[in-house]
Parts: C-alpha cells; sequence; structure tokens
C-alpha cells in the first residue's frame, strides 16, 4: 500500500468506526420512533418487529387520551414566555458587566452561578407551599415565574461572555456621538451580538422545554408541560408501548428538530465563551 | 457610563435573584426546626434538632448521599472519557460527517421522562426489552435492569443524556486546535498518541471544566429518570438525596423533615462545589 492508500483506508476505518457509535446511541430515538407507529402486539413482539405496515392510530390516540395539544401549548407558552422575560431582565444586566467592569463584577457573577448550585430540592417545600397560598398551583404563570429564575443566571453568565468579547471602540465612538445607554444597547449591542443572544435563547427554551422537576411537582393537569404528561405514561397499567412511544415521538419531535436547526448557534452558547 | 446607571441595569436580576434564593432558603431552614406534617396542621411548635436526627437516622440517608455521589462521579467519567474519544474520532472530515454529529447530539434533546420511558421499557424490559431479545439472541438469560441493577440504569440512562453535551463541547474546542503545531509534531515523529495525550489534552483542559461545572449542577439534581423509571427502588437501591426529600415532602406530607432533608442538599452541593471550584477553578475565566 502507498502512503496514500493507507491514510485513506486510516479514514475509512475512522469513518465506519464513528458511523457504528453514532447508530448506536442513536437507536434508542430511532426505535421509539419506529415503534409509534406499529400496533401494541407488534411492539412487544419478540424478535422485535422490524417491518410491518405502519399505522397512525396511535397518534389519534395520544391526542385523544391526553390532549396533547393543550400540553404541547403550555411548553410552548412556558419555554418561550420565560426566555423571553429573562432575556429582558438579563440584557440590561449582562451589557453594565461586560462594559462597566468593577472589581466586584466577578464575585456578582460568580454569585449568580451559585444561585444554580442551590439544589431545586431545597427550596422545593417553601415554593411549593408559596405557590399553593398565591394560586400559582398548576398554572403556566407559576411555571414560567419559575423557569425565568431558574435560568436567569445561566443567561447572564453567557451573554456576558458574548458582550465581554465585543470591540469597545465602536461603543466608545457611538457614546461621542452623544448615544445614551438606551441607544448603546438597542442601537449597537443588540445588532451586533444577535448570534450570541439567539444562541442563549436556544439553550434556555431547550432546558425549559426538557425541565421536569418544577413541572412535574407544580403541576397537576391545567399546566402540565408535555413533560409531565409524557410522565403519565409511567404508571404500570399494561404494556402501551405504541402509544407511549407516539406520546414521546410527539413530545421530543418539536425540540430535536428545533435543536438540528440550530446545532451550530447551540454549539458557540453551550461553552459559555471558554472555548472559542 | 455612570455608576448609578450600572447599578440601575443590574438592579432587576441581583434583587430577583437574591430574593430567589433568600426567601424560600430562610423558609426551609425554618421549616426545618419546627414540627410540620401538612396532615397534622395547627400543631407547628418549635423542635430543635428533631427533624434533622429524623432525616439522618431514615433507612434511606446514607444510600441516598451514597448514591448522590456515585451517580455525579459515574456519570462525569463516563462522558468526559468517552466525549473526548469521540469527538477526537470524529474531528477530521469523513463520509457524513455532519449527519454523524447530528446522531450523536440527539439524546441531549430528548427530555429526562421520555428518556427514562424509553430505556426502562423499549431497551430493558427483561421480556420485551430490546436488551433481553439480544440476550436470548446469544443464548444468554436476560438481565432486569431496573430490579438487579438499578443505579447502574439510572447511570445509563443519565450518561446517555449528557454524553451528547460533552461531544458538542469538545468537538467545537477541536477545531480551534493549532494544526500547525500538529503537523510540527508529526514531522518530528511523533506518534497520534503522544499528539493525543500531549497536545490535545492540554488543548481540552478549559471546555473538561465548563463540561464538569456544568454537569454537576444539573447531576446533583436527577430526579426524572429516578421518579419514571425505578421510583428510587427496590428498597433504596436508586434513591439519590433529590428523590429522598422529594419523598419526604410530598408522598409523607412531612414538611419539617424534608426541609431538614432540603438542607443536607444544599450542604452537599456546597461541599462538591468547593472541591470543584479548586479542582476545575483556575481553568475558568470570568
Amino acid at each position: 500500500m502507498t502512503l496514500n492508500q493507507q491514510r485513506k483506508f486510516k479514514t475509512f476505518i475512522t469513518g465506519a468506526f464513528a458511523w457504528l457509535i453514532a447508530l448506536l446511541l442513536f437507536f434508542p430515538i430511532f426505535w421509539m420512533f419506529i415503534t409509534s407507529f406499529k400496533t401494541e402486539l407488534q411492539a412487544i413482539s419478540v424478535p422485535p418487529a422490524l417491518f410491518f405496515e405502519p399505522t397512525l392510530e396511535n397518534f389519534g390516540i395520544v391526542q385523544e387520551r391526553s390532549d396533547y395539544l393543550k400540553h404541547a401549548l403550555n411548553s410552548v407558552v412556558t419555554s418561550f414566555g420565560s426566555t423571553f422575560i429573562a432575556l429582558i431582565i438579563g440584557v440590561p444586566a449582562a451589557y453594565a458587566m461586560a462594559f462597566n467592569p468593577t472589581k466586584k463584577t466577578k464575585d456578582i457573577l460568580l454569585w449568580m452561578l451559585s444561585t444554580k448550585m442551590l439544589p431545586a430540592v431545597g427550596v422545593l417545600v417553601p415554593i411549593y407551599i408559596l405557590s399553593r397560598d398565591y394560586g400559582f398551583l398548576d398554572s403556566r404563570t407559576g411555571l414560567v415565574i419559575i423557569f425565568t429564575l431558574m435560568n436567569l443566571p445561566i443567561i447572564i453568565w453567557m451573554l456576558f461572555s458574548y458582550f465581554k468579547d465585543l470591540p469597545k471602540e465602536i461603543l466608545e465612538a457611538a457614546r461621542m456621538d452623544g448615544a445614551n445607554p438606551w441607544d448603546e444597547i438597542v442601537k449597537v449591542v443588540l445588532p451586533l451580538s444577535i448570534g450570541g443572544i439567539s444562541s442563549t435563547a436556544l439553550l434556555s427554551i431547550i432546558l425549559c422545554w426538557n425541565e421536569a422537576f418544577w413541572s412535574l411537582n407544580l403541576t397537576a393537569s391545567e399546566a402540565a408541560p408535555l413533560t409531565a404528561m409524557i410522565a403519565s405514561y409511567s404508571s404500570p397499567e399494561g404494556l402501551f408501548w405504541a402509544k407511549l412511544s407516539a406520546a414521546s415521538t410527539l413530545a421530543c419531535a418539536p425540540i430535536v428538530i428545533f435543536g438540528w436547526f440550530c446545532q451550530k448557534q447551540l454549539v458557540q452558547g453551550l461553552t459559555f465563551g471558554a472555548v472559542k | 457610563m455612570k455608576r448609578s446607571i450600572t447599578r440601575l441595569l443590574m438592579a432587576p436580576s441581583v434583587i430577583l435573584l437574591l430574593v430567589w434564593m433568600i426567601v424560600p432558603l430562610s423558609m426551609t431552614i425554618y421549616f426545618s426546626t419546627i414540627r410540620f406534617n401538612l396532615l397534622y396542621p395547627g400543631q407547628n411548635n418549635f423542635v430543635g434538632w428533631m427533624n434533622f436526627e429524623f432525616f439522618m437516622t431514615d433507612p434511606g440517608f446514607m444510600p441516598a448521599i451514597l448514591n448522590t455521589l456515585i451517580l455525579l462521579l459515574s456519570v462525569l467519567i463516563i462522558t468526559v472519557v468517552l466525549g473526548v474519544a469521540l469527538s477526537a474520532l470524529i474531528d477530521k472530515p469523513f463520509f457524513g460527517q455532519g449527519i454523524v454529529r447530528v446522531l450523536l447530539i440527539s439524546p441531549f434533546f430528548i427530555m429526562p421522562t421520555v428518556n427514562a420511558l424509553i430505556w426502562k421499557n423499549m431497551m430493558m424490559n427483561p421480556v420485551y426489552g430490546v436488551f433481553a431479545w439480544i440476550s436470548q439472541s446469544l443464548g444468554l438469560e436476560p438481565i432486569d435492569w431496573l430490579s438487579d441493577f438499578p443505579l447502574m440504569s439510572v447511570i445509563i440512562m443519565v450518561s446517555w443524556q449528557w454524553l451528547p453535551f460533552a461531544i458538542l463541547v469538545f468537538v467545537t474546542a477541536l477545531q480551534s486546535q493549532d494544526t500547525e503545531q500538529k503537523e510540527a509534531a508529526q514531522m518530528d515523529g511523533a506518534t497520534g498518541w503522544h499528539i493525543f495525550r500531549y497536545l490535545t489534552i492540554p488543548h481540552l483542559a478549559r471546555p473538561i471544566a465548563v463540561v464538569v461545572m456544568i454537569e454537576t449542577i444539573f447531576l446533583l439534581a436527577v430526579f426524572a429518570e429516578i421518579f419514571v423509571s425505578t421510583g428510587g427502588g427496590p428498597g433504596y437501591d436508586s434513591t439519590n438525596l433529590a428523590y429522598l426529600i422529594y419523598n419526604q415532602a410530598l408522598l409523607q406530607y412531612d414538611v419539617g423533615v424534608a426541609s431538614a432533608g432540603g438542607l443536607f442538599a444544599v450542604l452537599l452541593a456546597n461541599i462538591v462545589a468547593f472541591f470543584l471550584i479548586r479542582a476545575v477553578g483556575k481553568n475558568l475565566t470570568v
């Protein structure tokens, strides 16, 4: 073999190996998707049925039994709503810290992140009782408030690391031209950091969509997002895997497809500016 | 820009987060010192350390702390080691690289409740699951994962979810690695392993710190996977601290004891954070 052939062979082997592992890791999702088109009998057949006549029956039953559309709407409202509010609160703070850093800035940022280290379960009881007393149990408003506060530290941290990398000269030029802080944020900083803000928003939406602790504990039927709806399928009332798969596919499809399209932006955001 | 404006811009975030931290936490501290059972309202007298004693002598206490730490460390090790290996594997271009990457990161978008249900039923079910079918095809006895290896089952589910996160971060980091440096090393006769060990690994120090920190925040609080799959059992074999406290509060209605447990969770998180920040903190810059 020549050197070139050898290199090609090596690339082929690495590629094949990578494909194998990727397919293995993706298999559970593939299997869930496939099973959602089976009948209940095919879903539990051993050996597993690979070739069958697909049916859409399960999806109809899921909608009928647990009102998928209502829960999907809850998921959309809570994740987009809380992300939007958190951005409105977080952008000014991140802007102030990035462009007017003081000695305390680092401490404030670390303190904010440390509120994330506080395990949710440590404050479960008070939050539950407060929600109950103020009528926020099983309400979308309550969930939006909690999701907003839950993700605010991460949002501020990510925005801060973007804003910090913006060229300071542009801001100074704007200031020379008599821009006030409001103009600075709206006309200079936001347009320049649209990529950073959208990846921050993306991560926040995904985290909210998949959040399961508060949504399981604070909602029942009315405000339950998809994570909580799915949990109702865990009750051992028999082997309804096809319907379970259909419900799961419906619950995950929006965010998985969303994630596929946005993976490039997401990557930038996930590393908190620590990886360039 | 004036100082006052800076303060004004930061005020909403700082005030909200302060309230979010202090109000519930002080309520938890207060509840932990009184008798407070939702089934017996009105008998809220001060009991001192009794709730703490009660929680600490709960048969689930030690298993829960151990399980929390085992879960945290196992998932961290699995995701970081496999994450580094896999991202190094898919770093160089090959056929279908883009699709492979999409497949690899997909589990990150699956919600924890669905994750647990897929694994519990379709993968790990001892009769109809895919694993059982594989064992049978190989002529082996199928394993009842959730009853025989409950904690390991949870570790598998959680690792499956977080491995894509590690891969995402490491792949991005590898793209910024200096190729000239690598080529120079190759010229000097360095083997692939040497390049990986002495150039790639040091380059990944900071991304690893990021992954460890963020995963720790979420892994200390694993709840939905246990709630949906094993329910903490059998016995306390897969109960972690979060699940034990949930059990006390919302299933046994004992708010006092649950609050004492909540404070333990906070304490444990602080101890872990302390070591963590010392271990990886130097790789993080604000």
